[in-house]
């Protein structure tokens, strides 16, 4: 008597004969761009997406149609093109970070981190020059424009999540409408508030408070979320104890929020470290080290940039590449350094 | 008969109010947390403020000129050296390029972020989803500066070739004539930077408000035989709509305010110019730009009045997006 093992089988893997379809509507993705390319006005990298694209959506809603009826084959198109349409807002990203790399990476060597613009122009060739002033003034920007924004920012999500009291809606609402203001009117304002008419000059100060106008909403916003998410047991247990407000708030809630917090920080430092307009109007874009902020102009890598992008020259423009690449750099080490923190607290 | 009566000499403790008084500390506490919560009023309202007082003389001069106007001549240059003609301030070219490109921005960016937000929420398996998120936030952090430089010598070719095309199959629509052969530096190139740019916003707001959508309501629509896509739009757009329309608006606002993306890849021309397709346009930002740096103590007046408009208009169509969009989740249909 023999025993017959039943074969494995696997009866949600799609049949050979199931796949055919599939696989006519590849080939026709394929042949119809070709031919799209070949004998009509589309070309390039673009057009062969656009043709590729509007032919897949023809051709899956076709097959879908065949098999399963008309609401299926409106389905499968209107499915296609939304992955098409998520793809399209991938392109610009991909698209951006190739062109910093492979532009940027050849402007860099030693000299562009030791050297100020003090004995070089724009126009000169990469070799002469470097960003260090730049450098240097964009940490003390960021970190006076920090000293400004985030106490205040703190402070204001402290007042809607802790105090709650009148007018938390009106705050709330204006912490929003502040984030949506342009950065360039943050620029004229400190201009016309602090410099212009008072015989102060520019300053790297001046910059930081243009930018902590900018960086408020950002923090305060992204704080009273990571406040909100700590549970009133909390809170109930410190007053519970015999603490007075402040101590609950110092002790209990701002510890138990602190990665949050710092991430609130990091967010708010990349939204202003590559921010250009409101410095044009309060910095002066200096060309060598200065490391008073409360006195002479001071040059930013997003100030470099803007020179070097204004002058229009090929050196220039090599520049601006190199000087960006590093600008980029800054800005993908914040932004992950907070998608850590704030992966860790979830 | 308690315990307290039974012990000798144990003072029976005043019967007292108990009161929320707090204490010095909190009260302390209280008011600075208050003041630096007054933080965004004060400062919006300093920035309308000062931004009025500096360019009240320009604005009482010019009147309604001042934002119906077309032509920006100052007779003053920054050396002193006065013109023969008298100066004229006014922005209205800027604020039609203004309005202009901010409204290509959200007819291309708008689609784009909707169908990126359905994509995550209905279609994406989870692998891809997080993945996606992240590139979406990151486009968020990308300054502006590198949206124009890439703009500028990336995109424009590309951006031309289509400008072209457009132009050839479709130049009976009075939108995309041109009456030069000038395709670079146009609105149309500006607003598909523009549209990049309000991508992220657009789609994180889309995407809140579609991920509130009741499960209930989705899963009796699929009960009653929905095909995803009739699912969608029996459901998911219309709970979505008002958000996504604040969402648009978000993004609007943000594509009125830019500033050094435009500067760099338009070309600025004082004209109220309608054919986005050829090379020439402006916005208000891009314009202070452009003349702050060689102005006069009198131009100066002006830009800041050019400035208050542009605050007041971008606080305008903010308030109005976020009023929406608080509405939207909050409404349950």
């Amino acid at each position: 008597m023999t025993i017959q093992t039943p074969k494995p089988t696997k009866p949600w893997r799609a049949t050979p004969k199931a796949m055919i379809p599939n696989v006519v509507a590849s080939l026709i993705v394929i042949v119809g761009t070709w031919v799209l390319i070949e004998y009509t006005g589309m070309s390039g990298k673009l057009g062969a997406f656009a043709s590729a694209s509007l032919i897949a959506i023809v051709s899956l809603s076709i097959v879908a149609g065949i098999q399963r009826g008309g609401q299926a084959a409106k389905n499968s198109a209107i499915g296609t093109l939304v992955a098409i349409g998520a793809l399209t807002a991938m392109l610009p990203v991909v698209s951006i970070l190739g062109t910093v790399f492979v532009r940027g990476v050849r402007g860099i060597y030693v000299g562009f981190f030791t050297n100020d613009m003090s004995l070089a122009s724009v126009n000169d060739p990469l070799d002469k020059g470097g960003i260090l002033h730049a450098i240097i003034g964009t940490l003390l920007l960021i970190f006076f424009a920090m000293l400004i924004s985030v106490p205040l920012g703190i402070l204001t999500a402290l007042y809607l999540t802790e105090i709650k009291g009148p007018g938390s809606r009106l705050i709330r609402f204006l912490v929003q409408a502040m984030s949506g203001v342009p950065s360039i009117v943050a620029g004229l304002f400190i201009y016309s508030a602090f410099i212009s008419g008072t015989g102060r000059g520019f300053s790297g100060f001046m910059g930081s408070l243009a930018l902590a106008i900018l960086m408020l909403p950002t923090v305060a916003r992204t704080a009273e979320e990571v406040l909100l998410l700590i549970p009133a047991d909390l809170r109930e247990a410190g007053l519970a104890l015999g603490a007075t407000q402040w101590r609950t708030v110092a002790m209990v809630v701002v510890p138990a929020a602190k990665s949050g917090l710092i991430t609130a920080v990091i967010l708010g430092v990349a939204r202003i470290a590559g921010e250009t307009a409101p410095l044009l109007f309060t910095t002066g874009g200096g060309d060598t080290v200065n490391g008073n902020p409360f006195d002479g102009v001071m040059g930013s890598v997003p100030f470099a940039i803007w020179k070097a992008l204004i002058a229009g020259s090929e050196e220039s423009n090599a520049r601006a590449w190199a000087s960006i690449f590093i600008l980029l750099v800054i800005v993908l080490a914040l932004f992950f350094s907070a998608r850590r923190l704030g992966k860790r607290r979830a | 008969m308690t315990m307290t009566d039974n012990r000798a000499g144990a003072a029976i403790p005043e019967p007292r109010e108990i009161t929320t008084q707090p204490r010095r500390s909190d009260q302390v506490f209280r008011t600075v947390v208050f003041l630096g919560g007054l933080s965004s009023l004060v400062i919006l309202s300093a920035i309308a403020l000062f931004l009025g007082v500096r360019g009240f003389e320009i604005i009482t001069r010019e009147g309604l000129k001042f934002i119906t106007g077309y032509e920006w001549y100052s007779s003053i240059n920054a050396d002193g050296l006065s013109g023969d003609q008298p100066s004229v301030y006014g922005i209205g070219a800027m604020l039609i390029g203004t309005i202009i490109t901010a409204l290509i921005a959200v007819a291309i960016g708008v689609p784009i972020a909707v169908a990126t937000a359905l994509f995550l929420n209905f279609y994406a398996p989870n692998f891809l989803k997080g993945f996606l998120v992240s590139v979406i936030d990151l486009m968020a952090a990308f300054p502006s500066i590198l949206f124009g430089l890439w703009g500028l010598n990336v995109l424009m070719p590309s951006a031309e070739y289509w400008a072209k095309l457009l132009h050839k199959y479709l130049d009976f629509v009075p939108l995309f004539d041109v009456s030069a052969p000038v395709f670079t530096r146009s609105p149309f190139v500006a607003g598909v930077v523009l549209a990049i740019m309000i991508i992220p916003i657009v789609t994180s707001v889309a995407r809140e408000v579609f991920s509130q959508t009741p499960l209930d309501r989705i899963q009796a629509a699929y009960a009653l035989g929905a095909t995803k896509w009739s699912m969608i739009r029996a459901v998911v757009l219309p709970f979505g709509s008002s958000g996504v329309v604040g969402g648009a608006m978000l993004g609007l606002g943000r594509a009125m305010g830019e500033t050094v993306a435009v500067f760099t890849v338009l070309n600025i021309v004082f004209q109220a110019n309608f054919q986005i397709l050829l090379g020439a346009g402006g916005n208000v930002a891009s314009m202070i730009i452009l003349k702050f740096g060689e102005a006069s103590a009198e131009e100066i007046k002006a830009l800041m009045a050019a400035g208050l408009i542009l605050f007041l208009l971008t606080l305008l169509v903010n308030m109005i997006a976020d009023l929406i969009v608080n509405r939207s989740g909050r409404k349950g249909r």
